[in-house]
């Protein structure tokens, strides 16, 4: 049959372009906009090129705030997905187990991110709070809000209290959709436990995994909420993740060109390593080579 | 390899089974000889791969015991009792390639490295995989992946039967047929107990020489395709096995007839021996087959209304009525049909009484 072209098709898609152009690409535009520009004020600006970029990218304090950012977002893929993964195969299959343990699980879920910090702080105080106490009371000194090492164990911990859920949730969503015929045969063929995990729940996960990966990768890379109120950045910068410090950079000291350069740099760098996670992920045990994915 | 004696069997999914009903299976007590090729026929939901999932122990009976030759093996697992089970739906470990997929229920048991080498690749000769073996089992087609769930079974050597639950259902129909004589080749090649579950009689009258059938949970009859098709025991049977089915009528006895419509149909001197005393609802049953249909009135002719005629190619199906009852009459294609009105003849030895749906003779 011969193909048949209308151009007027255009204008189905049209509504879809419209949408998109204003939540993501006339802001996103806007930003390049402010980033070659040094603004003093409304109707005062000049063109100042690559000015801003080749500033931000030299920027020390960025420097550090970016390994920081490497090293929260490592960790807290190494600590949530295994134990996610661990949560979910702990689960019960059915009865009415199920329906307890999802909705304990969702709970931190719901949680305003705002408050969760508020939470942590009170549940993490040295004086008064739960967990706090408990760990200065073993003679092991916890001090978050002036201990470098104290704030970061407390922000790591919050954030797996509230993210391992969603990983738990969706490979306990990925586990029970492997049919039975698999774990029978693997009864049948004799596989240990660890070999029905090895062999067939985690590449069964895989597709729900690499969802997971990604999700709690960029969530983790930009958080800001949680750590600005529960330690504001501090002690010193410790905790000074990328946003956190492009808010202080665009709110605090008002260098839209300079944070808006920053900002491209972010979304850059947030989208080169979706990518290289995707890609390695979608490949890791098909034994595909690039371009023949089925 | 063993006898499988399934003792007083009944399974039921419920904790608290009270009525006959909540049995997947209703008791049974049924030997699979060492070495016979068996195909379990019933309609879907009939309990098949209940009795499947008792004999390979992913499922303890409710009730009974399970005995492989002598040994009682109702409690142990079904890595301890050794048994190939091959599902509807091809499973094959993804990430594996074809030869890590055979070998690893021989790894799984601590096979040493070479006699692993040298079975899958015996095996993999049989199913004709050797060219496949390096390569990734995903990539394969739905038949290649079928044998090597098939494989899988038959790599240990001394597996003590080898089930199959619907096992071509997902395979085109010409390597289905390819597939099924391999399965006999198997068999024949590898003496082994085969149970192969099915609901299509095609399939299973083809590759068994003992052929059991099931209905509600129940063992209705088993034995020879042509034990099942002309002696059915059961009237279920009758119109199960055989295409079209079995011919039913309601019937009453008098004298050495069955009275159908106000006809008489003349029985045999066995049937009717068998059949004095007997109570129950009466039908009598018999195969399209063995129908008689002719134009002019023979002795003791049954008179009909021709109803429709079905050309099948190399044989007709003429649907006649006889009052109210509509009977199926398979006819070789030349013979001539009467146009309106004919004449039935039921010869004695195919004509047989059923009470309560049970053969009578």
């Amino acid at each position: 049959m011969e193909k048949w072209h209308d151009n007027r098709a255009w204008f189905l898609v049209l509504p879809v372009f419209l949408m998109v152009a204003i939540s993501a690409i006339i802001p996103l535009m806007t930003v390049v906009n402010y980033s070659v520009q040094d603004i003093f004020g409304p109707g005062q600006r000049v063109f100042v090129g690559i000015e801003w970029f080749r500033e931000v990218l030299g920027d020390s304090r960025l420097h550090d705030a970016l390994i920081r950012q490497l090293i929260f977002s490592g960790l807290v893929l190494l600590i949530e997905i295994p134990l996610g993964v661990a949560i979910a195969l702990a689960m019960p299959a059915r009865g009415w187990g199920v329906s307890v343990s999802l909705v304990l699980l969702a709970l931190p879920l719901l949680i305003p991110w705002n408050v969760i910090g508020t939470i942590w702080i009170i549940f993490m105080r040295p004086d008064i709070g739960l967990l706090g106490v408990l760990i200065n009371g073993l003679g092991i000194p916890f001090d978050h809000p002036t201990a470098p090492l104290d704030a970061w164990v407390t922000v790591v911990l919050m954030e797996v209290w509230h993210w391992t859920p969603l990983v738990a949730l969706l490979a306990y969503a990925g586990l029970r959709a492997i049919p039975d015929a698999y774990f029978q045969a693997a009864r049948i063929d004799g596989a240990s436990a660890w070999a029905t995990f090895r062999y067939i729940q985690l590449p069964k996960m895989r597709g729900v995994l690499v969802i997971a990966v990604l999700l709690r990768f960029m969530d983790s890379f930009l958080i800001y909420a949680e750590p600005f109120v529960l330690t504001g950045g501090g002690p010193g910068n410790s905790t000074t993740f990328l946003s956190i410090y492009l808010v202080k950079l665009a709110v605090g000291q008002f260098d839209l060109g300079p944070a808006a350069a920053f900002s491209i740099i972010y979304f850059l760098i947030v989208l080169l390593f979706s990518f290289v996670f995707y890609q390695a992920l979608q490949r890791i045990g098909t034994g595909d080579k690039p371009g023949d994915r089925r | 390899m063993a006898r499988i004696h399934l003792k007083n069997i009944a399974h039921s999914y419920e904790d608290k089974p009270r009525a006959e009903a909540d049995f997947a299976l209703r008791e049974m007590d049924h030997v699979w000889q060492d070495g016979g090729a068996y195909a379990l026929l019933g309609p879907s939901g009939c309990g098949k791969t209940t009795l499947l999932n008792v004999i390979s122990g992913l499922i303890q009976p409710s009730r009974g015991q399970v005995f492989f030759d002598d040994q009682d093996v109702t409690n142990l697992s079904t890595q301890q009792r050794n048994i190939a089970q091959v599902f509807q739906f091809p499973v094959i470990y993804d990430t594996m390639t074809v030869f890590d997929n055979l070998a690893f229920p021989l790894r799984n048991r601590g096979f040493d490295s070479e006699s692993v080498r040298q079975r899958v690749h015996e095996i993999a000769e049989t199913l004709e995989l050797t060219a496949d073996l390096n390569r990734r089992a995903l990539g394969l087609s739905a038949d290649a992946k079928q044998k090597i769930s098939l494989g899988r079974g038959l790599v240990r050597s001394d597996v003590a039967a080898i089930l199959f639950d619907e096992p071509l259902t997902v395979i085109d129909p010409h390597l289905k047929w390819q597939l099924r004589r391999k399965l006999k080749e198997i068999h024949e090649r590898f003496k082994l107990t085969l149970i192969y579950v099915t609901h299509d009689q095609n399939e299973a009258l083809t590759l068994a020489d003992q052929v059991v059938v099931m209905h509600e949970g129940q063992l209705l009859q088993a034995g020879t395709p042509q034990d099942l098709f002309e002696t059915p025991q059961h009237t279920f049977v009758g119109y199960f096995i055989g295409s079209p089915g079995m011919n039913f009528m309601p019937c009453a006895l008098e004298g050495d007839a069955a009275i159908v419509e106000g006809q008489r149909i003349p029985l045999g001197q066995a049937t009717l021996a068998k059949a004095s005393g007997i109570g129950g609802a009466l039908e009598i049953g018999i195969r399209p087959q063995f129908l008689r249909l002719s134009a002019q009135r023979e002795e003791s002719g049954v008179p009909v209304t021709i109803a429709a005629v079905e050309d099948l190619g190399n044989y007709k199906i003429v649907t006649t009525r006889l009052g109210e009852r509509s009977l199926k009459v398979k006819l070789p294609e030349d013979e001539a049909v009467p146009s309106e009105h004919g004449y039935l003849r039921f010869p004695r030895e195919w004509t047989r009484l059923y009470a309560d749906s049970q053969l009578v003779g």
